[in-house]
């Protein structure tokens, strides 16, 4: 019962950590189909701004996480999508190659200040028991977070006039731009509201991970086979694409290793991609966001 | 894009062809040493992801040249060390040993980091006749003549580990590790070390380098309710673990004794309360008071300054490899290859340094030494207990250079 109870918990954790490193995907690329190479790197430097805040300068680490990571990296998105990224639009091929480039551009830039070393913070709060186990209490509370954060995305994008702007811009600019709605600032900002995510999965997933400027490669190929499993409707999608990858990750890491995880992981992805190659949205709940 | 023309690809390789032609010619006159100067090769990764281990090798191998020259050298000449960077590379480090032997004609390489990178090059510079030093803590079982080790084997350092966990915690112990064969031959080396105990290993779980989320396993760990656990993790990502294991609140449910947890300076990266009561045994701790060490840690860090680190078990081995090597080459009154050999094998190579009494062991090629049990608390080493003068007994029933001077193997556990 209770080693029940204790991989019950472990699932929800590894849906809600996919879930959250995949958020700011699901808009940059999910909606705005920008392939952003440089994903991962976005979620290291909201790790790294977590690291500095709280070590450094002593801030608190919740307000680190939560508040300054996000704005941080949502202005690093922002000064990313003016000087480069909106001349790549509608150019997947090209907005692949310039984001890698920017990916190792970012991890020379971080290597060069911090070094190749291993940095991280305390997670914060104690554990506490489940039966006769242990568990951190902050994945518990990282799992509410990601309920939370995929319920205001979904608020802001189907019941805001922001929301409607941002999605009738993403599935029609030109319609968009005669019925006088600036596009490029839509772009700008559903652009820096995807980095900012990023940089919030990277600084909650700070304390439980390592983070070293190379961190993001590990990032880069599980969110995106999440989010294009996930379909068009980029929320949903990611969010069920999670489910059942999260699912299968962790019982296989639990059950044999985590290299069977990883494993596990990709076949599901290749088979259900196979059976619906637009996406699990692009199949059943095909009118979702 | 790329418009490939047969003109346009026959320009370019014979551009490249020239290129490499004169690069070949320009390097050729340099191949031979002075007379007046004896040439050393260093092989350590200071860049890429074992940088953490290379870059304080590089540096205490560096400073044991600089203070031998300053003492009026080798029989009279000075050593040059000319220092290799393979970057955490296998290729490289073939390239490099062959470059070191061939091209530089070197008396000694002292390299290599992993297990792995030292069986890439160890039968290179064996066929090239080239003296190669190993001084990394491993899991034992190297026999060649040519192959001089002064790091540490199973035996001289994950045994006090097991024989404490076993005795100290109970008799049920779990074992992770890394994914590659070091991680695993030591993880066999546990299981005998647990049968010689009465003792059992539950389960052994080794995660590919790059593994970072250890939920699962935290949670099998758990369930499978071990007396201690035994953790022979590396590298960058897998410092994630410990920090995981502290969030779940386990580092005071089930007890940490780790092969490796410090030679990566995990210690000092990760926060007091994260590493505090984590065991290790280790041949050295910059921590210990031995006067010849306390004089070696003030001379490194006013050599290297701001780039000093602190120095683990494997950092210092650069310092401790040569300066061995170096009482080998004095005795011999030789820089020929045999000579050394014989003279390093010859018993009477005994030494005091920053990591206390050493012996160079005829039979094994190996470095009789102390070992040094420490617990970890507020981001320092507290050492508890020490083993005076260990023999690395590994494989001595399958290999003794003595009686069988050709054999050439890597030897790993019979259970």
């Amino acid at each position: 019962m209770d080693t029940a109870a204790l991989l019950i918990i472990e699932v929800l954790n590894g849906i809600a950590s996919l879930a959250l490193a995949c958020a700011g995907l699901a808009i940059i690329f999910g909606m705005m189909r920008v392939i952003n190479f440089a994903h991962g790197e976005f979620m290291m430097l909201g790790a790294y701004t977590t690291v500095v805040c709280t070590k450094t300068l002593g801030i608190n680490i919740w307000i680190s996480m939560l508040i300054i990571s996000p704005i941080i990296v949502g202005i690093i998105g922002i000064i990313v999508e003016r000087t480069f990224i909106r001349f790549f639009y509608g150019r997947m091929i090209d907005t692949l190659i310039a984001t890698w480039g920017l990916s190792l551009l970012l991890i020379g830039i971080v290597t060069a200040i911090f070094g190749n070393i291993i940095e991280g913070v305390s997670a914060p709060m104690g554990s506490f028991e489940v039966g006769v186990y242990n568990v951190s209490q902050y994945r518990m509370v990282l799992i509410g977070i990601v309920i939370l954060l995929f319920i205001g995305v979904f608020m802001v994008l189907t019941r805001t006039k922001l929301g409607l702007i941002a999605r009738g811009t993403m599935q029609n600019p030109a319609q968009a731009s005669v019925l006088g709605i600036s596009t490029q600032r839509v772009y700008m900002v559903t652009f820096a509201v995807g980095a900012a995510l990023t940089g919030l999965a990277g600084g909650l997933l700070a304390p439980i991970s390592q983070v070293i400027p190379t961190a993001g490669a590990a990032y880069v190929a599980q969110t995106f086979i999440t989010v294009i499993t996930g379909g068009t409707g980029a929320v949903t999608g990611t969010l069920v694409a999670s489910g059942v990858f999260g699912t299968v990750r962790q019982l296989l890491s639990y059950e044999f290793t985590p290299v069977l995880g990883g494993v596990g992981l990709l076949i599901v992805a290749v088979v259900m991609l196979r059976l619906l190659p637009q996406g699990i949205t692009g199949k059943i709940f095909r009118r979702s966001l | 894009m790329f418009d490939i023309t047969r003109r346009g690809l026959l320009k370019g390789t014979a551009g490249t062809a020239a290129s490499l032609v004169a690069a070949g010619l320009a390097a050729s006159p340099k191949a031979f040493a002075d007379d007046d100067e004896i040439v050393i090769a260093s092989i350590f990764d200071q860049s890429g992801g074992l940088d953490i281990y290379g870059t304080p090798m590089t540096q205490t191998c560096e400073l044991a040249v600089e203070e031998i020259n300053a003492a009026g050298g080798l029989l009279g000449k000075k050593i040059r060390l000319i220092k290799y960077d393979p970057q955490s590379n296998m290729e490289l480090y073939a390239q490099y040993a062959q470059e070191a032997a061939l091209k530089e004609r070197v008396d000694l390489v002292h390299g290599a980091i992993t297990s792995a990178s030292r069986e890439v090059i160890r039968p290179i510079l064996r066929r090239f006749q080239t003296l190669l030093w190993y001084s990394v803590i491993y899991e034992g079982g190297v026999c060649d003549i040519n192959n001089f080790v002064s790091g540490v084997t199973a035996v001289q350092w994950v045994k006090p580990m097991a024989d404490y966990g076993f005795k100290t915690h109970g008799k049920r112990c779990y074992y992770i590790g890394a994914d590659y064969n070091a991680p695993q031959i030591i993880g066999k080396w546990t299981e005998k070390f647990a049968g010689e105990q009465g003792a059992e290993v539950l389960t052994k779980d080794f995660f590919p380098l790059d593994v970072a989320e250890f939920g699962p396993a935290i949670a099998k760990i758990q369930e499978a309710k071990p007396d201690w656990l035994s953790t022979c993790l590396v590298g960058a990502a897998h410092t994630g673990f410990y920090r995981q294991w502290y969030a779940a609140g386990m580092l005071n449910e089930i007890p940490i004794v780790s092969v490796t947890f410090g030679v990566g300076n995990e210690h000092v990266q990760l926060s007091a309360e994260e590493g505090n009561g984590i065991v290790s045994a280790q041949p050295y701790f910059q921590e210990l008071q031995l006067p010849a060490n306390v004089d070696f840690v003030k001379r490194y860090q006013e050599r290297f300054g701001d780039d000093a680190q602190y120095l683990n078990s494997v950092g210092i081995g650069g310092y401790l490899g040569t300066m061995l090597w170096s009482l080998g080459v004095k005795a011999a009154g030789s820089i020929e290859r045999e000579d050394v050999i014989a003279a390093l094998r010859s018993g009477d190579i005994a030494w005091d340094g920053p990591a206390g009494h050493m012996v160079v062991d005829p039979v094994t090629n190996h470095v009789i030494q102390d070992m040094h049990m420490a617990e970890c608390q507020n981001q320092t080493w507290n050492i508890f207990e020490s083993y005076s003068q260990l023999y690395p007994s590994d494989v001595i029933d399958r290999c003794d250079l003595t009686k069988d001077p050709d054999m050439n193997a890597h030897l790993e556990p019979i259970i």
